[in-house]
């Protein structure tokens, strides 16, 4: 199998991982899991620096994920990563005294970095893990923060975005899940946040806007940021994606940020994907 | 007592000894950095020190971020806003994650004097102290801000400390000041009464023992300048000698040190202990000066003395 034939392949495995876990617990965000799954799979297998054996390794890239609710895609492409079994993670998602908790937790599931899940708290977190790396001598140390559209509406994100620029931590990358749909409905029209790109290059930073499920962008433009050197630009991608991509009768359905599907559902999911 | 310096500018000159010592620290602030005591830090040591702006929320997280990189935060600004605006930030990005963060906030309670109640921060304590993993330190003056800054830094996990505007009577002595991480220190041995007293309410309660001895009524101070973690044994040991208690704090009423003292009684001591509370009847501050605010709401010497007059008669 082709490179890029094999990271899509990882994509739609961290999906049925995903969905079947939110299955089993009867509970979870399929949604905004589905739409972060290629830009996962790309980060995880080529471009970051981490090692599943040795999640503490110091010289590791950090992935900070904002969107804590999108634990179940987190959960899968850290199994197939190799940092613990899928089956522990599928079967005890969201139960009592589960490393695996409804929101991503840093103390109880190797490989996750922070513990998140009260949306607008990672863009800062991560502003503070670059200023922290970047005070080590030669630093070569890559921040990566995942961010949802619709946490943009947290002010502190603002506060953040002013922050990044004003440190000039040119080693720190954004992506912003662009899905468009947000638990009430459509971003746009919930509280709009466009236009978004023009926004960021209000506030100093650098944009790339790409198709958040195209593996080949991805690849790219990840490429292009973890060789960023000698600069003092934060760099935001803003992946367009779509809620509930891989699977027909969840994409771009805002039911489906919050709902947990059913046996049926689940086998009609699986049987769409192809795992 | 005679020589009187802030908490907060104990805190500054702690915080560059620190520094010069440690490469792991580090200093944030939200644009009061000349008021908090971090400025002297931050021209000394420009690389590690971090104003935010008038952004505390940012602040904290970012904080919580240095700490996840292996440094050690001091993140200060007023109470209110460290605190208060920033509850939140404070309870999800530090205390959850367990993450070794310093949060030193300055002009709490109502001695921050003429700006009154926008910015006289009277819930720190109870919304800080609610917070699983979090130590909430109380300095009552200049000598123990210093031993407890040096100790919150040592002290791996999140740390609230209340710090003050007002220059307040230095109580301790440099060269024979012990501090020890968790434990309330019985400041006056005393046998009549217990009168528990934080921050600036400590000075006074020595003050009102000074007095109360004059008409043969002894008092035992204890200075709890560690609300949480809550040193039982010494409270419980010293209340059961006397058999009443005073609980003197800057800080509402409600929800405050006082409550806390009632139940570690009410759990423990099977016998009637009557207990009074000097403390602010749950109200919002206001503009004045120092004096005039302390005589207002009741937080001085002589509403120690009035209330501990009022547990003795109780419990005869």
């Amino acid at each position: 199998m082709n490179p890029v034939a094999s990271l899509s392949q990882t994509a739609q495995e961290i999906r049925g991982l995903a969905l079947k876990a939110i299955s089993n617990a009867n509970s979870g965000h399929p949604g905004g899991s589905l739409s972060i799954a290629d830009i996962l799979a790309v980060l995880y297998f080529g471009i970051l620096k981490h090692d599943s054996k040795n999640p503490n390794w110091e010289e590791r890239d950090r992935l900070i994920i904002s969107k804590g609710h999108a634990s179940p895609a987190v959960y899968a492409v850290l199994a197939l990563a190799g940092y613990f079994s899928a089956d522990e993670f599928i079967n005890t998602f969201r139960k009592i005294n589960s490393k695996f908790q409804g929101h991503i937790d840093r103390l109880k599931v190797p490989g996750v970095e922070v513990s998140t899940g009260s949306l607008g708290h990672g863009l800062s977190i991560a502003n503070g893990v670059a200023l922290g790396l970047r005070l080590k001598p030669d630093s070569k140390h890559k921040v990566y923060a995942l961010l949802s559209d619709g946490e943009l509406q947290e002010g502190q994100n603002w506060e953040a975005i002013m922050a990044a620029s004003h440190y000039k931590l040119g080693n720190l990358t954004a992506i912003i899940d662009r899905n468009r749909l947000q638990l009430d409905g459509m971003t746009e029209k919930t509280m709009a946040l466009e236009p978004l790109a023009e926004k960021f290059e209000a506030f100093g930073w650098l944009v790339k806007e790409i198709d958040g499920h195209n593996i080949e962008a991805l690849q790219n433009v990840f490429r292009e940021s973890s060789r960023r050197e000698n600069t003092a630009q934060p760099l935001v991608i803003i992946a367009n994606t779509i809620k509930g991509k891989g699977i027909s009768f969840m994409e771009n359905q805002v039911k489906w940020h919050g709902t947990s599907p059913k046996k049926e559902e689940l086998e009609k999911a699986l049987s769409e994907l192809k795992v | 007592m005679s020589e009187k310096i802030a908490t907060r500018q104990a805190y500054g000159e702690q915080l560059l000894e620190l520094g010069a010592e440690h490469e792991e620290l580090v200093v944030l602030d939200a644009d009061l950095s000349g008021s908090t005591g971090t400025a002297k830090f931050a021209k000394a040591y420009p690389e590690r020190f971090f104003n935010m702006g008038i952004a505390e929320q940012n602040m904290i997280s970012t904080a919580a971020g240095l700490a996840l990189a292996g440094r050690i935060p001091f993140a200060s600004s007023f109470a209110m806003f460290a605190a208060g605006r920033a509850w939140e930030q404070v309870r999800n990005s530090v205390a959850h994650n367990e993450l070794n963060v310093k949060i030193a906030a300055t002009h709490a309670g109502i001695t921050l004097g003429e700006d009154g109640a926008s910015h006289q921060i009277i819930e720190d304590i109870a919304i800080m102290s609610v917070i699983p993993k979090m130590s909430v330190l109380v300095p009552a003056d200049a000598v123990e801000t210093k031993a407890i800054i040096k100790a919150a830094f040592i002290h791996k996990g999140p740390v609230y400390i209340r710090l003050g505007r007002p220059a307040v009577p230095v109580i301790f002595d440099t060269k024979n000041f012990k501090y020890e991480w968790g434990k309330a220190q019985i400041v006056k041995e005393g046998k009549d009464i217990t009168i528990i007293a934080l921050g600036i309410m400590l000075h006074k309660a020595l003050e009102a023992a000074e007095e109360l001895a004059k008409e043969n009524i002894s008092a035992e101070i204890i200075n709890l300048s560690s609300v949480k973690p809550l040193d039982k044994e010494t409270i419980l040991k010293s209340i059961e000698k006397t058999g009443a208690v005073v609980v003197a704090e800057e800080h509402n009423k409600v929800n405050g040190v006082n409550g806390l003292i009632g139940a570690l009684i009410g759990q423990n001591i099977n016998k009637f202990i009557p207990q009074e509370s000097v403390a602010i009847e749950d109200r919002f501050g206001q503009s004045g000066s120092l004096d005039d605010l302390l005589d207002e709401y009741g937080l001085n010497t002589k509403n120690i003395i009035e209330k501990t007059k009022l547990a003795l008669k109780r419990k005869s």
